[in-house]
């Protein structure tokens, strides 16, 4: 049997490479790959909490069906923009497209 | 027993260094190649979470789709970043530090909260959940309403995408 802590502990190491990820890299659709990391380790919790509590209430695997649902539209509309970012910048480091920076 | 301890430790390792090379590679085709790895590892942590719904949805959606997506993205801006630039900015160093102290804290919560060492309730899951969470879904004591928002979501995120990636003929259209 393997404790809850367990799942717990790989999820939080998960999330703090996504974060690094998030604020280290300069490639745009990288740091979208650590949005990714966390959004599957929110996932993991979520599941642990319901395997390890009861197991007939869905909720926790409700909410995990929207995490998902909101990865894939994050990632669609994410890279779409990078795609006409770099359509019409040529760049697709993040640190270049500062349009808005007042 | 302790079969199931070997497969989560192996696994959590695999897991782990994927996510770090996802991070750290300077090629981002090689980083979506390992995201791909981490992905899969993670549908096995669902299997031994006996929520095997989950395993099949995360092979399809996240490594079927996201990452078949990303790859195509990285294709098409492939003359942007040099692989052989820095892939890192100036605030690496810190963030790797804040990460760090992050995963310590986190960790150190965990291991001093008295339910962190619980095990599951009953060993093997009742086979009839799918079919709870089937009815949930379309219930709308339960959770019909939110499954409708999502559906309306990615309608929207469809639409968008395509809006914003779609090419502007100068001239033709808006400016």
């Amino acid at each position: 049997m393997i404790p809850l802590s367990w799942y717990l502990i790989l999820s939080a190491a998960l999330v703090c490479v996504g974060v690094f990820g998030v604020i280290s890299r300069r490639n745009a659709i990288a740091m979208l790959l650590g949005v990714e990391l966390i959004l599957n380790a929110v996932n993991i919790n979520l599941l642990a909490f319901w395997r390890y509590k009861d197991v007939s209430h869905v909720t926790g695997q409700v909410f995990t069906i929207m995490v998902i649902t909101a990865a894939a539209a994050e990632v669609a509309v994410g890279l779409a923009i990078f795609i006409a970012v770099y359509r019409n910048k040529r760049t697709i480091a993040a640190e270049d497209v500062a349009d808005l920076k007042g | 027993m302790i079969l199931d301890q070997v497969i989560f430790l192996i696994t959590a390792l695999v897991i782990i260094i994927a996510a770090i090379l996802v991070v750290s590679v300077p090629k981002m085709i090689h980083a979506a190649l390992w995201l791909i790895l981490a992905l899969a590892g993670i549908a096995v942590l669902f299997v031994l979470l006996q929520a095997s719904f989950f395993a099949v949805v995360q092979v399809i959606v996240y490594i079927g789709a996201i990452a078949v997506l990303v790859i195509f993205a990285v294709m098409l801006t492939r003359k942007a970043m040099q692989d052989d630039g820095p892939q890192l900015n100036r605030y690496s160093v810190l963030a790797a530090a804040v990460c760090l102290m992050l995963f310590v804290v986190l960790t150190g919560m965990l291991l001093s909260w008295d339910g962190a060492s619980s095990l599951p309730v009953n060993p093997a899951v009742h086979p009839d959940t799918i079919i709870n969470l089937g009815e949930s879904l379309t219930n709308p004591q339960g959770y019909l309403l939110p499954f409708e928002v999502a559906s309306i979501l990615l309608l929207a995120a469809l639409v968008g995408a395509i809006f914003i990636g779609r090419e502007h003929r100068a001239g033709k259209e808006e400016e």
